[in-house]
């Protein structure tokens, strides 16, 4: 199967993933593209933009400097100031703390070195200790992804808690909704990462919390402050989402043997296959566009346009389609609210609606 | 979401522009509001960046902050800000109206009321970070400002405040006062940015609302309208601007920045006025100037508040200001949906839609029908309304009806099956009607009179019993603490 997602990527290196994009696979469990490109570890970003829809995302790097600046204060001095904030959260009287940077192996060690400090401290009743940089793994739809989180892994008396840095603020104990949710996703992936670690080690996997540790600047100024976030529900969603993943290979079964998204870089790393050819074989895998990908996926605007081509509902989002009874293009919805379009069966319903939906706005913006 | 907006939507993408669904406005928009576009440094909690705000479209003000790091730079600007703020929300004080009140005391409500429109949601919460940053600081002591700052603060705080409340016009987000009376033919997530949603509302000639917003999103054409700006911005023309203005803090440095930066805001600035006149281009709601009532009645109070000295607005309310505010937010709710359906036909479709309303012709009435025999005797005048709505209401229920003000009526029975054949609705009139032995003239609706009635009602409905905050039980925590505001507060840090 590895072969054939290296062909599917062609002689690039793969892209790793992160926490963000299985959260975001994980919420739009239902997009065979999206698992594709990244089980093959396809550089998503690229590809967008040599199609010419290049993702709307960016970062400002006012905004990267503050997120380093802020994680440097909290892991100054092998974490000092975080176990000030863990000390009074979990009301721990830890004394001391080991600090574990795993990035300090090479790169091709940190899984294995992740998992053998994880096995002892799971079987020691040693010291407290932070890890920093730890390697995970998780197994997404029968395809294992590695994980490089920008988190710290605490453990206490053989107890793990999952600590997540994040540089937006907590304004007198409350933050963006928004943002919060999006980090306790994340952690969610963490978690069960570690969760899955532990098992595979032979331990109990509920010696993870599932009570994450939220790190934000307090107020308008750089101090750090905690908050337990509790992700019992992101990590049931991100596990029915997962096991809801159509498995790589079944994907895979339906392809024709040649497919590759291959961009042909040159040798000044340019791609030089032509962009309708890429599209024409993107095109080959069925995507499940929805408004949410804008903010997620790099490949939202190639897959948007594709959306509005066809004419699909999925343009308007979820809450159009659940009014449209999934109806789901706009022609067929509009032919039967205006009765050109005879109802197929089981759509008798929807179509009395949308009927009477449409008297009633002819009746009132006469 | 309903499915008539949803249908809209769907005729948005084929007619390629936005379709209404209102017939009506149902926002107050002042005759001078005050147009505020604030830009925020990415990545800060609320560090303001810079400003243009006026009232008037062909003379904005542009407020910079060349160093939005530097907290001195930054109460230079809420300064300047107050500058603006100020003078043009107290200039509402001065006019008054006295108000009866029945079983009350008379009382003065301001005459006018300001009204400030920001583009979008992100930016009223950006309002009301700034008015949480500043109505804390002291015009004494260690870091000392000037006297408008906390002034500004705690009026920011208000009008953020404000905005939570259903139907308040006095701090508006202009995507959400447009999204409120057209369907565009993108999501809902789309319509949040400015530029698009003008674009399929009003776009230019000889391009379709789709093109044009699919133009609009380039942010080098239109920028966001904030108080992010646009990373590409940063990181080419404004990391490089502050860079030099820190090597050289000169007038020369600075203007180069302040130049940037109108570049990121004139072009939201032109939006919003567009989206003012746009919005002014409606006709207006009965009922929204009833709102704007409240509204003055509000900022009068505020204004009163702030004349006897109060303290600034506490960081976190306490539990029983709480549920008194959030069970004021959903008697607003209420109150503002079923006021908007009764003022416009296409807003009580949604409820025929579902069954809570129906709409039809009268085909037989007795208008001197009376129910009881001697004293008892009441005058309940009988009506026959046929509809092809769907109704899904029980005999027993008490409706009303936008078309008569303190009228209702009871149904009766409903006969016919609705789909298949018109349904006929008996009605019976309990109120609004007057007290004589016959209805008084246009009370009841007469033979081929095409009404409306509806299970929505927009009752007086009295506040939520709530203790006193002294008396807080336990289980909430207890009487709170007085607030007072501390040095600590006064000396928080703002980096």
């Amino acid at each position: 199967m590895n072969g054939r997602l290296d062909r599917l990527r062609g002689p690039v290196p793969s892209r790793p993933h992160d926490a963000r994009a299985i959260a975001a696979l994980a919420a739009n469990p239902g997009c065979a593209r999206r698992a594709l490109l990244d089980a093959a570890g396809v550089d998503k970003d690229r590809t967008a933009r040599h199609l010419g829809f290049p993702a709307p995302f960016g970062q400002s790097q006012f905004a990267i400097t503050r997120g380093n600046s802020f994680e440097t204060v909290v892991k100054e001095n092998g974490c000092a100031e975080l176990l000030r904030l863990l000390r009074e959260l979990l009301k721990l009287p830890v004394a001391e703390v080991g600090y574990q940077d795993v990035e300090s192996v090479g790169a091709h060690l940190r899984h294995s070195h992740t998992r053998a400090l994880v096995d002892r401290a799971a079987r020691e009743d040693g010291p407290a200790v932070f890890y920093d940089h730890p390697l995970l793994s998780l197994r997404i739809a029968g395809h294992v992804c590695y994980l490089e989180p920008d988190v710290v892994a605490f453990q206490v008396e053989g107890r793990f808690h999952i600590v997540e840095i994040k540089s937006f603020s907590v304004i007198d104990g409350q933050a963006e909704p928004r943002k919060v949710a999006a980090a306790a996703r994340q952690a969610a992936v963490y978690v069960l990462a570690l969760r899955a670690l532990l098992a595979d080690l032979g331990h109990a996997e509920e010696r993870v919390s599932h009570e994450v540790v939220l790190v934000c600047p307090e107020n308008f100024a750089n101090q750090p402050t905690a908050a337990l976030v509790d992700v019992r529900r992101q990590l049931a969603v991100l596990r029915r989402q997962l096991t809801r993943l159509t498995r790589v290979d079944t994907l895979l079964d339906g392809l024709p043997e040649g497919l590759t998204f291959d961009l042909a870089p040159g040798q000044d790393g340019v791609p030089t296959r032509p962009a309708g050819e890429v599209a024409e074989a993107l095109s080959r895998v069925p995507a499940r566009y929805a408004p949410d990908c804008l903010s997620t996926c790099d490949m939202c605007m190639f897959c948007r346009d594709e959306a509005r081509e066809s004419g699909a509902t999925d343009l308007l989002g979820r809450q159009v389609r659940d009014e449209l009874g999934g109806v789901s293009s706009v022609a067929e919805a509009l032919g039967l609210a205006e009765g050109t379009l005879e109802p197929a069966e089981g759509q008798e319903e929807i179509a009395r609606l949308l009927r009477l939906a449409e008297r009633l706005r002819e009746e009132c913006l006469r | 979401m309903s499915a008539l907006t949803a249908l809209a939507r769907l005729r948005a993408i084929r007619d390629g522009v936005a379709q209404p669904i209102t017939t009506v406005r149902h926002c107050h928009v002042a005759p001078q509001p005050m147009v505020f576009v604030p830009l925020a440094l990415s990545g800060e909690a609320a560090a303001p960046l810079a400003a243009m705000i006026g009232t008037d479209p062909g003379h904005p003000r542009l407020l910079v902050v060349p160093q939005p790091r530097n907290r001195d730079l930054r109460f230079a600007f809420t300064a300047e800000l107050a500058e603006v703020v100020l003078p043009y929300v107290e200039g509402f004080r001065k006019d008054t109206e006295t108000v009866e009140r029945r079983g009350g005391e008379p009382y003065e409500r301001c005459l006018e009321a300001p009204q400030i429109l920001v583009p979008n949601r992100q930016g009223a919460a950006f309002v009301g970070l700034l008015g949480r940053s500043t109505r804390f600081r002291r015009i004494d002591g260690p870091y000392p400002v000037h006297p408008s700052v906390p002034l500004l603060g705690r009026w920011l705080t208000y009008f953020a405040d404000r905005s939570q409340q259903p139907g308040s016009c006095l701090l508006m987000a202009a995507t959400e006062a447009l999204g409120l009376h057209w369907a565009t033919g993108q999501s809902g997530l789309e319509d949040a940015n400015l530029a698009t949603l003008v674009s399929w509302i009003d776009p230019p000639a000889g391009m379709t609302g789709a093109q044009a917003a699919l133009e609009a999103e380039d942010p080098l054409l239109w920028p966001p309208a904030g108080p992010v700006t646009d990373p590409g911005f940063d990181n080419e023309v404004l990391a490089p601007a502050v860079h030099a203005y820190e090597e050289a803090p000169t007038e020369h440095s600075v203007e180069r920045i302040a130049q940037a930066l109108r570049t990121q805001l004139d072009p939201t600035w032109r939006l919003m006025w567009r989206a003012v006149e746009l919005l002014r281009a409606l006709p207006e709601g009965t009922r929204v100037r009833e709102r704007w009532e409240t509204d003055r009645g509000s900022f009068t109070r505020f204004t009163e508040r702030l004349a006897e000295g109060g303290p600034p607005q506490a960081r976190r309310d306490g539990a029983v200001g709480a549920a008194a505010r959030l069970a004021g937010l959903e008697r607003a709710r209420a109150s503002y949906d079923v006021q908007r359906a009764y003022d416009d036909p296409l807003v009580m479709a949604e409820y025929r839609l579902t069954g809570e309303a129906f709409a039809g012709t009268v085909t037989a009435a007795d208008p001197e029908h009376t129910e009881g025999e001697g004293r008892s005797r009441k005058l309940r005048p009988l009506v026959t309304v046929t509809t092809a709505d769907p109704v899904r209401q029980a005999p027993g229920t008490v409706v009303g009806s936008p078309d008569r003000r303190g009228h209702a009526a009871e149904i009766v029975e409903i006969s016919g099956d609705e789909g298949v054949e018109a349904v006929e609705v008996v009605l019976k009139i309990v109120k609004g009607m007057g007290r004589g032995k016959s209805p008084t003239p246009g009370s009841v609706p007469e033979i081929g009179e095409r009404v409306t009635y509806t299970s929505l009602t927009d009752d007086f409905q009295s506040s939520a019993a709530l203790p006193d905050p002294e008396l807080t039980p336990w289980t909430h925590g207890g009487p709170p603490q007085e607030y007072v505001p501390s040095d600590e507060d006064a000396q928080e840090e703002w980096s």
